[in-house]
């Protein structure tokens, strides 16, 4: 297939997204809009933990630390000076903190880009270690940051955190920078490069033998991984309009880490699909916390049965689909197009 | 003749124990050279030295007049030096073409954001990849097999695709560990032949550790023969065949026999 036509076929695509989230933005009512946005948002989590943990091989558990990182930036640049003025009760907040201010596609962008030097500064000494010891590390990291997000009062307003958040993150914003996360990570996945980074995944020392300078190309996934999910926390605190050091919990990686799973290590489209899927359903067990009428006998809503629900749900992946829905395998064009064929052959 | 790789006085010591001593060697340009020995004798310390895994206790590795002694295994790839595995290394999830691509990387000359914007010179190169992946695919009689997945090929196909992935890096020197390892005796007649083959078209020097005698004596023009880490003997094929020590030490009387 030429690449004139993928090009067609995926301006194609992204046409239909476009009327798609069009309608919904005019039919729907406000809270299944606000599922789409997290559908968004977490497709974009799902898929810069992927592109360390599942193509690069690095097992992170930092995405909440990196999250946190560009939540506060974004939160801090979108906030009037003025909010902020009011915000900061315990103490008030630097002078230029209180001054900063940006466009919100600058503050998405800036935290990003802070999350990214996190990761730049954390990753020269934390990717010399081996698999499990990463973990740990990057664990440790992000309870760094949750820990410093309590404690600088000046900065972050403490244990409070921030309200009022301007709302600008709609479904416009959420696929745009979606769809430009899946844009970079398939173009860069599809070159010689991501060969690299998978080659280093499967066997680093093979990988080193041929040449491949392989803690430059760790660091850059990592780095690439952490920007998307420092973006990925600056569209959810405007999408929330609220956050606080306790949003950025472990469970926030893990959430994170159960899509990434579901969906497939190593498969973009198994993020993607995981990432709506795990969103949507999270929202659909709501019901199971509600109480329940069978006939005539009453059962009580449990709040957080949902989560024992959908853990059961991810027991049943492990244990009968342990590579994911996906594994490392990728709808494309030409699969879709080899689908057709057979069909008509049949 | 000026040699191209130059060992010089390669030690290496694990602790206590001296996995090789004062190992040297020099090769001139275009040789194939035989590394031989009993298992255990620190051959492959040998190669892990020279490619950088290692870095040698004291002594020197010299390419071409150029010291590389102690640089990580990428430097000393790009610096022209690459080699396969005894126990084959393929990237066993990728395709036969996508392991020579990897090979690529390290001559590849746009930066990995290039392609993502679309760059022009970096999309040319890609295609230039693919093509010289191809061809190194071709060259190893592996054309057909190029969309399989590196592990479901068969045995041999995997040895020699780990050949065309370490020619993709444009190496001047290659290192062969084992190459004949697992072969029957046609294919490893085929494989000298081969090794020649790639000698000759791609303006190589080689260094191999082989066990098969035939394959050692038939494509060698100099061997090298180590016992527990020292080099008992050097020289031609026909002089380590009548080599006492060597016989002693490992050839034995099979050895005699071809002689």
């Amino acid at each position: 297939m030429n690449r004139s036509l993928h090009i067609i076929l995926n301006c194609g695509v992204v046409g239909c997204l476009g009327i798609l989230l069009a309608l919904a933005e005019r039919f729907l009512d406000g809270y299944s809009i606000q599922i789409l946005n997290l559908v968004a948002i977490n497709i974009l989590l799902a898929l810069s933990l992927n592109l360390i943990y599942g193509f690069t091989g690095m097992f992170s558990l930092g995405h909440a630390g990196f999250m946190a990182i560009g939540a506060y930036v974004c939160a801090l640049l979108i906030l009037t000076p003025d909010q902020k003025a009011t915000l900061f009760l315990l103490e008030p907040a630097y002078p230029w903190i209180e001054a900063a201010h940006a466009p919100f596609l600058l503050a998405v962008a800036a935290g990003g880009l802070a999350a990214g030097a996190a990761a730049l500064l954390v990753g020269i000494p934390l990717l010399r270690l081996g698999d499990d010891y990463l973990g740990i590390a990057t664990l440790g990291f992000a309870e760094i940051v949750r820990v410093l997000a309590n404690n600088l009062p000046r900065i972050t307003n403490g244990a409070l955190g921030f309200k009022g958040i301007p709302a600008y993150a709609d479904l416009w914003w959420n696929y745009g920078w979606c769809l430009l996360g899946l844009l970079i990570v398939v173009r860069l996945l599809g070159s010689t490069t991501g060969q690299c980074l998978k080659a280093i995944r499967d066997d680093e020392i093979a990988a080193r033998a041929m040449g491949v300078d392989a803690f430059r190309l760790k660091l850059l996934s990592f780095t690439l991984g952490a920007f998307f999910a420092g973006v990925g926390g600056g569209l959810l605190a405007s999408l929330l309009t609220t956050i606080d050091p306790k949003m950025f919990l472990f469970t926030m990686t893990f959430n994170v880490l159960m899509m990434v799973v579901m969906g497939g290590l190593g498969s973009v489209t198994g993020s993607v699909i995981a990432g709506a899927a795990v969103t949507m359903i999270l929202e659909w067990l709501r019901f199971v916390e509600n109480p329940i009428t069978v006939g005539n006998l009453t059962l009580p809503g449990i709040p957080g049965m949902r989560m024992v629900v959908f853990s059961l749900l991810l027991i049943a992946v492990i244990l009968f689909r342990r590579e994911g829905l996906m594994g490392t395998r990728e709808i494309t064009w030409e699969r879709m197009a080899a689908w057709v064929r057979r069909g008509r052959t049949a | 003749m000026k040699a191209l790789v130059e060992a010089r006085d390669l030690t290496m010591r694990f602790g206590g124990l001296v996995a090789v001593s004062e190992f040297s060697l020099a090769i001139p340009k275009g040789a194939i050279v035989g590394l031989i020995g009993p298992n255990g004798a620190g051959k492959t310390t040998c190669f892990n030295m020279i490619t950088g895994f290692y870095r040698p206790t004291s002594g020197q590795v010299v390419l071409d007049g150029q010291d590389i002694t102690g640089l990580p295994p990428h430097l000393v790839c790009r610096a022209g030096i690459a080699r396969t595995f005894q126990n084959i290394r393929l990237f066993g999830n990728a395709t036969a073409l996508e392991n020579v691509l990897v090979g690529m990387y390290v001559r590849q000359k746009t930066s990995w954001w290039q392609s993502v914007v679309f760059w022009p010179a970096a999309l040319r190169e890609q295609e230039t990849q693919r093509t010289r992946a191809m061809e190194l695919l071709a060259a190893v009689g592996l054309t057909d097999m190029a969309a399989e997945k590196a592990s479901s090929l068969p045995y041999g196909a995997q040895r020699r695709l780990e050949i065309a992935r370490a020619l993709a890096t444009g190496p001047r020197f290659l290192l062969l560990d084992e190459p004949a390892a697992g072969m029957n005796p046609q294919e490893s007649q085929e494989l000298m032949a081969f090794i020649r083959r790639i000698r000759d078209d791609f303006d190589l020097t080689i260094l191999l550790i082989e066990h098969d005698m035939k394959v050692v004596m038939g494509v060698c023009e100099h061997i090298a023969v180590l016992d527990y880490g020292v080099t008992i003997a050097e020289g031609s094929p026909a002089a380590i065949q009548a080599n006492p020590k060597v016989i002693e030490a490992y050839l034995g009387e099979e050895a005699l026999a071809h002689a």
